[in-house]
């Protein structure tokens, strides 16, 4: 019998696999139960929305930013509106600014939620997913209510926003916030004081300080590693420069930054309560007067087409900094429309935080950056990567050569 | 209970209703097109949906009669899904297409588009007479 090199053995999981939500190719090189290094390759989801962008005007692409991501609907919105009105000089209204801000807020706490109710599945935890996914209802009832539909909002236009907060609303966003200030404590003690999400969080897919700042991580990912980054308080767009937001960091809760994934909930549901306060603000603060700075979209549509230049938008989603790049050269469709999506910073800090791990922390780790890779999919290049795909007279022509080589 | 605090939370959630709205049935039929067919008959009974927010935006509704074939609906349409009946300058709207974000009702000058409250538009046939508005 030949002796069999035993390790490192390697460990495919994906691209598409139970314990991943979204289709990503891994591959861990084991050594027994502990992960010794890690590759990933992204791109399986791939659609080609900056392609169909490009071949559409302004006003048509603001709803098809809503599908780039089914979770941060608003983000991508905002992001590639900013973008687009910084192009062609439009000058925002306040009140839409302040609505603009509300949205997004409501957008971070539904999304925060169902990111922590995901976490309690990945560590097996069903009963704490079932209980965070239904007071989650709530925020997305708010948002209906607000823009009409639970996801897929097509509340912003380029200019300022589709559908003003009328009074009568008011109440319903308050019940709601109320209801969550309530309920964070709770959510808290149940998170943080329970034994069995301890022992699997703590001390568990570690990202320093350091590697943070290297791998250009944003959003709580970065917040947890004790990186101080939010564009909410470093780069303040929409309301956020009338409002004092400040990045909420594990050390401010918990003493200490070890950058975990304990920590990394620990900073998502702080901010659900600070997204409350956030709302809370806005809505005592808004000020009267137009909603969009230009109501007629045919004429919007003129001036987006006369605009000439190239801008950025940036937004801070959910997940951490969502970015468009727009190009216009007084044509109707954009030249250029470049989107990067937050989980895109962030995929590379997988691997320091997967090396070292064992396979039963694969789900929780990988989950923890919250990875949305539909958002992230755009073109992408995988150096080396030697790839063909065997078509069926491709594996038809194969077999003929088989036969004929066995006739010989 | 320091450690489990889920535990009392589960034991409420015993004497709590789903919060989840049993539609259409509260038990999944064999056929939901066969049980539509009993509600219609009258021999069952359909479990309410939950309600449409306000300004929900559902399928389509086109006044023919005011249309003036000025096209703007089909210029601002994400998905592309009005088309411009060149012969009639009517337009026909493929619902099966339609991302339902309003952007025609807006920009009609007759008010001649409107968004209704009707959600229920699954079919097997995409281009069934139910999915087209003309």
């Amino acid at each position: 019998m030949s002796e069999e090199k035993k390790s490192p053995y390697i460990i495919p999981i994906g691209p598409t696999h139970p314990a991943l939500k979204e289709p990503v190719m891994f591959t861990f090189r084991m050594d027994g139960e502990v992960i010794r290094d890690v590759d990933f390759a992204p791109g399986q989801t791939h659609r080609g929305i900056e392609w169909m962008g490009m071949r559409r005007n302004p006003v048509q692409i603001v709803h098809l930013t809503d599908r780039i991501c089914g979770i941060c609907g608003v983000s991508h919105t905002l992001a590639f509106s900013r973008a687009v009105e910084q192009v062609a000089g439009i000058e925002v209204p306040e009140r839409a600014d302040y609505i603009r801000t509300i949205i997004a807020e409501f957008e971070r706490i539904q999304s925060h939620l169902l990111w922590a109710g995901v976490a309690a599945h990945e560590l097996g935890f069903d009963s704490l997913l079932h209980l965070t996914w239904r007071v989650r209802e709530q925020s997305m009832d708010v948002i209906e209510n607000l823009t009409g539909n639970r996801v897929n909002y097509a509340l912003v236009q380029v200019g300022g926003v589709r559908r003003d907060i009328v009074p009568e609303q008011h109440r319903i966003i308050e019940d709601c916030l109320s209801t969550y200030e309530g309920l964070l404590g709770k959510l808290l003690d149940l998170f943080l004081h329970d034994k069995t999400i301890a022992m699997r969080c703590r001390n568990v897919g570690l990202l320093s300080k350091d590697d943070a700042l290297k791998l250009c991580t944003v959003g709580p990912t970065a917040r947890a590693s004790g990186v101080n980054v939010d564009l909410r308080q470093d780069y303040p767009y929409c309301a956020y420069g009338d409002l004092d937001v400040r990045a909420i960091l594990p050390d401010q809760h918990l003493g200490e930054t070890r950058g975990d994934v304990y920590d990394r909930i620990v900073v998502r549901l702080l901010e659900v309560g600070q997204s409350c306060g956030i709302v809370r603000q806005c809505l005592s603060e808004m000020p009267s007067g137009e909603i969009t700075a230009e109501p007629k979209l045919a004429k919007l549509l003129a001036i987006c087409k006369k605009a000439r230049g190239e801008a950025i938008g940036r937004v801070e989603a959910p997940r951490g900094e969502c970015f468009h790049y727009v190009v216009m050269e007084g044509k109707e469709a954009p030249t250029a429309w470049k989107v990067k999506a937050s989980s895109y910073s962030n995929l590379m800090s997988w691997i320091p935080m997967l090396r070292g791990e064992q396979i039963a922390d694969i789900p929780i780790v990988v989950a923890s950056i919250d990875p949305c890779l539909s958002c992230t999919d755009r073109v992408a290049v995988v150096r080396s990567g030697s790839r063909s795909i065997l078509t069926k007279d491709d594996l038809h022509r194969l077999s003929v050569e088989k036969t004929r080589r066995l006739q010989q | 209970m320091a450690l489990l605090p889920m535990f009392p939370e589960l034991l409420k959630q015993l004497f709590r209703t789903p919060a989840t709205n049993m539609f259409p049935a509260k038990y999944l039929p064999p056929s939901v097109t066969g049980f539509l067919k009993k509600v219609g008959a009258g021999q069952a009974t359909l479990v309410p949906p939950v309600q449409t927010p306000p300004k929900f935006r559902g399928k389509i509704e086109y006044q023919r009669d005011g249309c003036i074939g000025c096209s703007l609906c089909v210029k601002v349409c994400p998905s592309n899904a009005i088309e411009l009946l060149e012969e009639t300058k009517r337009i026909r709207i493929w619902v099966d297409q339609c991302i339902f974000c309003s952007q025609c009702t807006d920009i009609c000058p007759k008010g001649g588009l409107r968004m209704t409250d009707a959600f229920l538009l699954a079919d097997e046939d995409r281009y069934s007479e139910n999915l087209i508005v003309e």
